[in-house]
């Protein structure tokens, strides 16, 4: 299963952390720190698995952006690995009808998601939910959040 | 009441929203702590209003805050405020931060019950979607008991959006309330044929889960999932489901092969690498068929060619297919040891392959596995060969094997090292003394033919190299055995000719001593007597040869009853070293001036005269043997007059001759430390002691090498049964081979001396936990064997995915530990370690350093080693009782194998104290010759043994719950009897 999902900068600074197993609050900075270390250590021609501590770390790079996976050894690496690059391409849907140019791009991405960490947690729940992959249609996957606009706009 | 609502919405133009924090932070990099300070103040001031705008927008920048590290759980109360709010807005943002701050020991949790079924039952899909997706982050056992119901009715929801959460929230649901999972389960059954594909992904993966942690319970599902896989598009889903049929397959066999259709026709026909995976995956672990490992092996070999690193951390793996029934599966897997050996595996691949030699069945396998050890050992140059006494015995060890074609084989590789590896000369000199000396078990039988090649180059090496003998008297009584008669011609000829080269040795000894011209006599007479048996041979070479010899000693003994001193002139007929000389030399040899190589020398044979001339020339400039014929001694002497002046000549040619190797006089001399003095007895399997000589040898190279042999020879002994680390660090070659290839530089390569003075050893014990399964302890001892002060020892090992080292709480995974205590000059100490082992199936050799200071000279030193977890260091001796063990028996949960010692012949209470001291056993009972034995793994796995033994033949039938467990212990076993 999923264990965590993170999403860090260049700077090794999470932008996103959601976590489908209690870890304490004052170990996460410690475990993301490590976590982030070790991701950022690897070259880019070097495969985006990690072994760590007793599970396993997928990651993928965008831009400025990791997007960092904990999983457990019996889940499928590859899987997860595009997984990654699915939710990738719904925030790409989301926000690009906003900005209107690709948006996992753009520096500006990072920012986004920063500013708007409420509808991002709303996309990956609707995408992973109690560790496990609920939804892969992209479209589904936006619904609930496209009807919250709306709800707001009529506002 | 209406100014304070003005009040507040003006207020809350001021306040920040969570853009503005985040902007805030990135503005005050320097100050961030204070700022945020400054913020939670703002937020608990807004978290104090009426308001419920407020309060929402506080909690959102509270899960800003959490998420960068800040403890917000004091904001738990207003989270459920928020949560209860009735606009969707703002309850979506409570359960947020719920779902991010809350866990199981948050005790507002008990308060939200009420308010997350109102939720659950809200007419409102996205109401009721965020509290499931909130609910599946905070359940508690209480929260899942008393909503269990709820949830489970929404399983049937009108709206699959929710059908499909509340179905993966129920997975929790089983797993804080198990009691639920019964009245649930049809339910849940029902959903994997939903007509949503979101629902029936989340069904897929429920069950899933489920059936890993007990399949049993899940197998009647199959058909269904059968059918899942072959309609499903989603390749998440399938990869699920893939995944519960390689959970399902090894307790329903005849899955199996309904599996390999539908997976084969999924690796031909998707795209998406991780389907592949998976599937690749599932056949590997599950349909484990012949033909798989077949094509594994073969695209492990293409592998090897570009990336033989990942190869090589399979060895283990393949030296297992070495036992595969399927012959061609085993040559593949010769095939792919023969890329995949380096200097530090070497010995331990061979070694594993002649214990192959020894079950081998059938001779065309057993033949191909002899060629694979010689072509393992002797590739490039013999590159991976770091003790070539090692080799030789191996060489020495395979003569044993029965009709193999290969005789010429060894014979050549014999030859070879004994001609390019100068230091092995003496030690192989022996060894082919024994060989000799021990022919009739050679020849003995008609079936053997093929090997006793091996003679030809046994003869070969004494002969040549008879300097090194020593006893060569016997050698030369060995050779000139009547027996020798019923060899090969070929052989025979060579035996003739050494026997003369001996001659001129035992001669030489003989004169330097106090002149005995008797004992010389004696010696002459000896050849006289026997060489008429070889005169009278029908084969031409060796009637020649022998009659030649015949002659010459016959002349000899004239000279000797005169008197006269004859070793010096006998010895220099065969004086001059071989040596390598690289293939292509000549053609170094410059062409001198004026010399055409294609011009003629003489005219074309025109007369048969000078034809003659021609041939008595090459013939003479070899040796004396066409002259010797003839009885008149008038002839010899003048031919050994000039043989001498043509000996003369060559030297002063070879000492000119930059090309020529010559034989460098310290070469001579070097002996290696570790070269043993001890005598052999052939019929041994030799080779173990050498790989043992050759780990002391590793270690003495950073030891100090005047340490006392015998002594670590000791420590060599004791060791074996619990095999302590062995140094692996610098494998400096004991000798070098000549590597004679084009490139070939001037002279034969020095010995390579580099020293350390290095000084620590270690001896350790590898022994289970009682109290817990899954921990080993290993004590080690170290041994201070130099004379300075040792401290900071640091030991560490690098943790396999199996095992691991027990590092305090807050160590990092590749920190050492530090050994608590420091070692004065000959002190030893004993330090423990504590691993936790997961599988205890396989032994397991972990690599690990340990790095110390030496006192005077304040660096750092490295020694690296290996610890060998055995599967018998696993194992704890357990008593049992005899009705306790008929009981085990009967129970029928075991399973069976067996081993077959032959040749022992040490007392039967000797073997069985054996197998207790070294394998952790106790004898249950014993009568006569029979004894039943037990012995428990630290993981509760039960070892039983029944010994019997009958003339020297030891049968041992065991029996264990875990099989593999069973075949590693009796293989370690087997090893212990085949080291005494």
């Amino acid at each position: 299963m999923i264990k965590f999902l993170l999403m860090v900068n260049k700077q090794g600074q999470t932008r996103l952390s959601k976590y489908y197993e209690q870890v304490d609050i004052e170990k996460r900075p410690s475990l993301e720190t490590d976590v982030v270390k070790r991701c950022l250590s690897r070259k880019k021609e070097e495969c985006s698995f990690v072994e760590y501590k007793d599970f396993r770390l997928v990651y993928r790079q965008y831009a400025a952006l990791f997007i960092v996976v904990g999983i457990s050894d019996t889940e499928n690496e590859l899987s997860i690995y595009e997984l990654v690059h699915n939710f990738v391409e719904v925030l790409d849907k989301y926000f690009s009808r906003v900005k209107s140019k690709l948006f996992f791009l753009s520096s500006q991405s990072e920012l986004d998601i920063m500013f708007n960490l409420d509808k991002v947690h709303i996309i990956i729940d609707e995408i992973i939910q109690n560790g496990h992959i609920v939804e892969t249609n992209k479209n589904r996957i936006l619904a609930p959040l496209l009807a919250l606009d709306k709800m707001a706009e009529a506002h | 009441m209406a100014l304070k609502i003005v009040k507040g919405s003006i207020d809350r133009m001021f306040d920040k929203n969570l853009q503005d924090l985040v902007r805030g932070i990135r503005n005050h990099k320097e100050d961030e702590a204070k700022y945020i300070s400054t913020c939670i103040d703002e937020i608990k001031q807004e978290l104090k209003q009426d308001n419920i705008a407020v309060k929402s927008n506080a909690v959102c920048k509270l899960t800003y805050l959490q998420m960068l590290g800040y403890d917000v759980s004091w904001a738990a109360f207003n989270i459920v405020e928020v949560m209860s709010s009735s606009k969707f807005t703002y309850k979506r943002i409570g359960y947020l931060a719920a779902s991010q701050c809350f866990h199981e020991s948050t005790d507002v949790i008990m308060l939200t019950t009420n308010q997350i079924r109102k939720d659950l039952s809200s007419p409102n899909q996205y109401d009721t979607g965020v509290a499931l997706t909130g609910l599946s982050c905070f359940v508690t056992p209480d929260l899942a008991r008393d909503l269990a119901n709820d949830i489970m009715t929404l399983m049937s929801h009108t709206k699959p959006y929710i059908r499909k959460k509340a179905v993966l929230i129920m997975y929790k649901v089983f797993l804080k309330y198990p009691e639920s999972l019964r009245p649930a389960f049809p339910r849940m059954k029902e959903k994997l044929e939903d007509p949503d594909p979101g629902v029936q992904s989340a069904a897929v993966n429920v069950i899933c889960e489920l059936a890993r942690r007990n399949p049993k319970n899940y197998l009647s599902l199959a058909p269904l999932f059968f059918k899942l896989m072959t309609s499903s598009t989603n390749n998440w889903v399938l990869i699920k489901i893939i995944k519960l049929f390689g959970a399902l397959t090894p307790l329903e066999p005849r899955l199996g092969k309904k599996l390999i259709e539908p997976l084969t026709n999924l690796i031909h026909s998707t795209s998406a690498m991780s389907l592949l995976y998976e599937c690749v995956n599932t056949v590997i672990a599950v349909v484990w068929l012949s033909v798989l490992k077949y094509l594994g092996l073969l695209a492990m070999s293409k592998i090897l060619k570009t990336h033989p690193k990942s190869v090589q951390s399979h060895k283990d793996l393949i030296l297992q297919c070495l036992d595969d029934k399927d012959e061609s599966i085993r040559l593949r897997a010769l095939d792919l040891l023969y890329g995949m050996v380096s200097k530090k595996n070497l010995m331990e691949i061979v070694k594993k392959l002649m214990l192959h030699v020894d079950k081998a069945e059938g001779t065309t396998y057993r033949d191909e596995l002899l060629t694979k050890i010689i072509d393992i050992c002797s590739q490039s140059n013999y590159q991976y060969i770091t003790n070539f006494e090692w080799y030789i015995s191996i060489l020495v060890e395979l003569t044993r094997l029965e009709g193999t074609r290969h005789g010429h084989l060894i014979a050549s590789q014999m030859l070879d090292v004994a001609i390019r590896v100068k230091a092995i000369r003496a030690f192989a000199v022996a060894q082919m003394a024994t060989l000799l000396d021990n022919a009739h078990l050679l020849t003995g039988n008609t079936q053997h033919s093929g090997i006793c090649e091996v003679l030809y180059a046994a003869a070969w090496i004494c002969g040549e190299f008879s300097e090194h003998l020593e006893d060569p008297m016997a050698t030369l009584e060995a050779m000139l055995r009547p027996k020798v008669a019923t060899l090969p011609g070929h052989i025979q000829a060579v035996y003739v000719q050494n026997a003369a080269k001996l001659f001129s040795t035992v001669l030489c000894g003989q004169e330097g001593a106090p002149a005995d011209s008797k004992v010389a006599q004696e010696t002459s007479q000896l050849l006289i007597d026997r060489l008429p048996v070889f005169v009278q041979s029908d084969n031409l070479e060796v009637q020649e040869r022998a009659s030649c010899i015949l002659q010459l000693v016959k002349y000899i003994q004239k000279l000797q009853q005169k008197d006269v001193e004859v070793a010096e002139e006998v010895t220099a007929l065969f004086a001059g070293e071989l040596n390598p000389v690289a293939p292509k030399a000549q053609k170094k040899v410059p062409v001198p001036e004026g010399l055409d190589l294609d011009a003629w020398i003489n005219e074309p044979p025109s007369g048969s005269e000078s034809e003659d001339e021609g041939r008595k020339t090459k013939g003479k400039a070899v040796f004396a043997r066409e002259e010797s014929r003839h009885t008149k001694p008038r002839y010899t002497e003048v031919d050994e007059k000039e043989l001498a002046k043509r000996r003369e000549v060559r030297k002063a040619e070879q000492a000119n001759n930059p090309f020529y190797i010559k034989a460098s006089p310290s070469s001579q001399k070097v002996r290696t430390a570790s070269s043993p003095n001890r005598q052999l007895v052939l019929w041994m399997p030799m080779s173990d002691q050498y790989v043992k000589l050759e780990e002391e040898r590793r270690q003495k190279n950073k030891a100090d090498r005047k340490k006392d042999k015998k002594k670590r020879r000791e420590k060599g002994r004791q060791r074996r049964g619990d095999s302590g680390p062995e140094s692996e660090e610098d494998i400096t070659p004991a000798h070098m081979v000549d590597i004679v290839t084009e490139e070939m530089p001037e002279n034969a390569l020095p010995i390579n001396s580099s020293l350390t003075s290095r000084c620590i050893t270690d001896v350790c014990d590898i022994q289970g936990n009682l109290h817990d399964g899954s921990q080993v302890v290993v004590s080690v001892i170290f041994e201070n064997k130099c004379d300075s002060f040792i401290k900071s020892m640091e030991f560490n090992v690098m943790d396999s995915l199996n095992s691991k080292l027990q590092r305090p709480e807050g160590a990092g995974p590749h920190d050492s530990l530090t050994v608590p205590f420091h070692l004065p000059p000959g002190i030893s100490s004993e330090a423990r370690f504590i691993f936790s082992v997961q599988s205890i199936v396989m032994p397991q050799k972990l690599k690990g350093t340990l790095t110390f200071i030496v006192k005077d000279s304040s660096t750092h030193e490295k020694l690296d080693f290996k610890l060998h977890f055995t599967c018998t260091s696993y194992l704890i001796t357990t008593p049992c009782y005899s009705d306790a063990y008929a009981k085990l028996l009967e129970s029928g949960d075991l399973k069976g194998s067996s081993l077959k010692l032959e040749g022992i012949n040490q007392p039967f209470h000797h073997l069985l104290a054996r197998i207790c001291f070294h394998h952790h056993f106790s004898v249950v009972e014993r009568i006569d010759s029979c004894a039943s034995m037990y012995s428990r793994s630290i993981q509760g796995h039960h070892v039983c043994l029944l010994v019997k033994t009958a003339d020297q033949t030891v049968s041992i039938d065991a029996k264990c719950d875990e099989p593999g467990l069973l075949r590693n212990v009796l293989d370690e076993i087997k090893l212990t009897f085949s080291q005494c």
